[in-house]
C-alpha cells in the first residue's frame, strides 16, 4: 500500500486496508481487501500486530508459571485456556485430578463459554448496526463476571487452575450463586430472540452469506461452532473427553447451512447446552480434595505431550516437548482462531464488503489468540 | 403473487421491529430494572469481593510486625520478576546472626495478579489487597516497598 502511487492497481481493483484499527475487527487485525466496485476480489489477512511471543516466553517459565500467560491468548475463554495447560501437565505426570476439582473446573469452563458467547452475541449486534442488544447480553455477562470475581479473584484473566486441580476451594455460596446466574440467564434468554434473532434486517444480513462447506471446513482446519455450523462433528468434549465430560449428557449442536445464519444459530443453541451441563453438575459437586498429588517443583518426564480442549471458539491444543527439566523445551499452541481466520479469504470472495463484516462477526475472531 | 410476497415481507419486518421495540420500551418504562453501576459515584459503598486480586500487600499487626522470613519463595514463583527481596543479617538477642528482610520490593507495574506468590508463601506473609485504583502520574510510584519502616519479624515465625 505504501509504495503504490494510488489506490488502484493495474487491473483496476481498489485496494483498501480494513484495520489494524477498525471497529468491527475487535482487535488489531489488518485485512487487505481487493475490491471491484463493492465486490470483494481477494482478502489477505496481515498478522503480527499483537504478537507477544507467548510460546517463546513459555520456554523460560516453569510448569506452574506458564498457565497464567495463556489467559492472555483467548481472553474470553481464559479458564479453558488455563485448563488445557493444567491438563497437559497432569497427563505427563499421570496425576489423578480429584472429582471435586474436575466438577468445579467444568462448571467454570461452561460459565466461561456462556459468557464468551454472550459477548459474541453483543458484538455481532454492534457490528451489524444494532447497539441495544449489546446491553442485554452484557447484563447476564456481568452476572457471570461477578461470580468469577468472587470465586476466582479476577473477572477475565482468572488463573484459577493449577496442575492437579484448582487453586482454592470455591466459596460456600457457590452453588446458590451459580443457580442465580443460570436462572437470570434462562429468564432473559427470550429477550435475545425478541430483539435480534427475529429481526428481519438482521436475518437478511446473515442468511446465505459466507457459505463454508463441510469439505472446506475440513481443508482449512476450522473447528468449534464455525465448523459445526457446516455439519462437521468436531466437539472435543465428545470426541476426546477430558475432566469428566464423558459422564455428562449434552448434545453436540450441528447445522448443515454453513452460512452466517447457521453459525449464529449454533452459538445460540450452544449456550443452552452449557446451561444443561452446569445444571447436571451443580447439585452433585463431590466432596473431597481440590488438588491432586503434585510436587512443589514440577519436572515433566522426557518426551512429547499433547492435549486438546474445546474452547468457546474451537479446538485449542497444546504441544509440549520436555527435556526432563523444570521448563518446557518447546511449546506450541494450536489456536482455533488462527485456523478459523484462514477460511475468511475463501468464503468472503465474491461477496460485498458489508458481508465481510457479517462473516468476521460470525466467525468470532479473537486477535490475541491468532498472534499469541 | 409478487405483490403479496412484497407486502408480506414489509409487514413481517415491521412486526419484528415492533417486537424489539416493545422490549426496549419495557425497560424504558421499568426504571427499577436498570442494572448499571455508577462506579465513580458509588465509591463510598463499593465493596470488592474478599478474593479480589487488586495488589500484593503485606499485613502488619499492631506491634508493626510481619511474618515474612525472607525465604524468597514468592520471588521464585513470580513469572514476571515483580518481587525483589533484599535481605540483611541481623544480630539477635542471643548474639546469633539471622537473615531478615531489609526491603520487600514490589513492582506493581509488572504484576499480573496471578496469585502465584500468595500460593507459594509458606508463612502467609503476603496477601492480595482489594484496592484496584492504581493509576499514577509517574512510573516510579509503581515501585513499592511492602514492609513498613521499622517493622520486624513476628516472634516464633521461622
Amino acid at each position: 500500500m505504501l509504495f503504490e502511487p494510488d489506490h488502484y492497481n493495474e487491473e483496476g481493483e481498489f485496494v483498501v486496508n480494513m484495520g489494524p484499527q477498525h471497529p468491527s475487527t475487535h482487535g488489531v487485525l489488518r485485512l487487505k481487501v481487493w475490491l471491484d466496485g463493492e465486490t470483494i476480489k481477494k482478502v489477505e489477512p496481515h498478522l503480527g500486530y499483537i504478537h507477544r511471543s507467548i510460546e517463546k516466553m513459555t520456554e523460560s517459565l516453569s510448569y506452574r508459571q506458564f498457565i497464567y500467560v495463556t489467559s492472555r491468548m483467548d481472553y474470553l475463554s481464559a479458564h479453558i485456556n488455563n485448563q488445557v495447560c493444567a491438563l497437559v501437565v497432569e497427563k505427563a505426570l499421570q496425576v489423578e485430578v480429584p472429582a471435586r476439582a474436575q466438577a468445579i473446573r467444568v462448571i467454570l469452563a461452561e460459565l466461561t463459554r456462556i459468557s464468551s458467547h454472550l459477548l459474541w452475541f453483543a458484538s455481532i449486534g454492534l457490528d451489524l448496526g444494532g447497539v441495544t442488544p449489546f446491553f442485554y447480553a452484557f447484563r447476564e455477562r456481568e452476572a457471570i463476571n461477578s461470580l468469577m470475581d468472587e470465586n476466582c479473584g479476577a473477572r477475565l484473566t482468572q488463573n484459577f487452575m493449577v496442575p492437579g486441580g484448582i487453586m482454592k476451594d470455591v466459596l460456600p455460596n457457590f452453588q446458590q450463586r451459580v443457580k442465580e446466574v443460570l436462572k437470570q440467564f434462562k429468564d432473559n434468554y427470550h429477550e435475545y430472540d425478541e430483539i435480534l434473532t427475529g429481526n428481519v434486517i438482521f436475518q437478511n444480513r446473515l442468511k446465505g452469506v459466507g457459505i463454508l462447506t463441510k469439505e472446506d471446513a475440513i481443508a482449512f482446519g476450522c473447528t468449534g461452532p464455525t465448523a459445526r455450523a457446516s455439519g462437521l462433528n468436531c466437539d472435543i468434549r465428545k470426541l476426546y473427553p477430558y475432566d469428566g465430560y464423558e459422564k455428562l449428557q449434552f448434545d453436540e449442536i450441528t447445522s448443515t447451512g454453513g452460512d452466517c445464519w447457521a453459525r449464529y444459530e449454533v452459538r445460540m443453541a450452544e449456550m443452552k447446552q452449557s446451561v444443561k451441563i452446569i445444571e447436571q453438575l451443580i447439585d452433585n459437586i463431590p466432596e473431597g480434595e481440590i488438588v491432586g498429588n503434585t510436587k512443589k517443583v514440577i519436572k515433566l518426564p522426557k518426551g512429547e505431550f499433547y492435549q486438546r480442549v474445546e474452547t468457546a471458539r474451537g479446538e485449542l491444543g497444546v504441544y509440549i516437548v520436555s527435556d526432563g527439566g523444570t521448563t518446557p523445551y518447546r511449546c506450541k499452541y494450536r489456536s482455533p482462531n488462527f485456523a478459523n481466520l484462514s477460511a475468511i479469504p475463501h468464503i468472503a470472495r465474491g461477496h460485498k464488503i458489508g458481508d465481510l463484516i457479517s462473516i468476521m462477526a460470525t466467525i468470532d475472531l479473537i486477535i490475541p489468540d491468532i498472534d499469541r | 403473487m409478487f405483490i403479496k410476497e412484497y407486502f408480506g415481507g414489509i409487514f413481517k419486518a415491521i412486526k419484528s421491529l415492533l417486537t424489539g421495540m416493545k422490549l426496549t420500551g419495557y425497560y424504558f418504562t421499568h426504571l427499577n430494572k436498570i442494572v448499571t453501576e455508577e462506579y465513580p459515584d458509588n465509591r463510598a459503598t463499593l465493596k470488592m469481593p474478599e478474593r479480589f486480586r487488586g495488589e500484593v500487600i503485606m499485613p502488619h499487626d499492631e506491634n508493626n510486625e510481619h511474618t515474612c522470613t525472607g525465604c524468597q519463595a514468592c520471588e521464585l514463583a513470580c513469572p514476571n520478576g515483580t518481587i525483589k527481596i533484599i535481605t540483611k543479617q541481623e544480630v539477635q538477642a542471643d548474639g546469633k546472626k539471622k537473615k531478615r528482610i531489609d526491603a520487600f520490593v514490589y513492582h506493581l507495574d509488572m504484576c499480573t495478579m496471578c496469585n502465584l506468590c500468595i500460593d507459594a508463601c509458606p508463612s502467609d506473609a503476603i496477601i492480595m489487597g482489594q484496592n484496584f485504583e492504581h493509576s499514577q502520574y509517574e512510573r516510579k510510584y509503581m515501585k513499592k516497598v511492602l514492609n513498613k519502616p521499622g517493622s520486624r519479624l513476628k516472634d516464633g515465625v521461622e
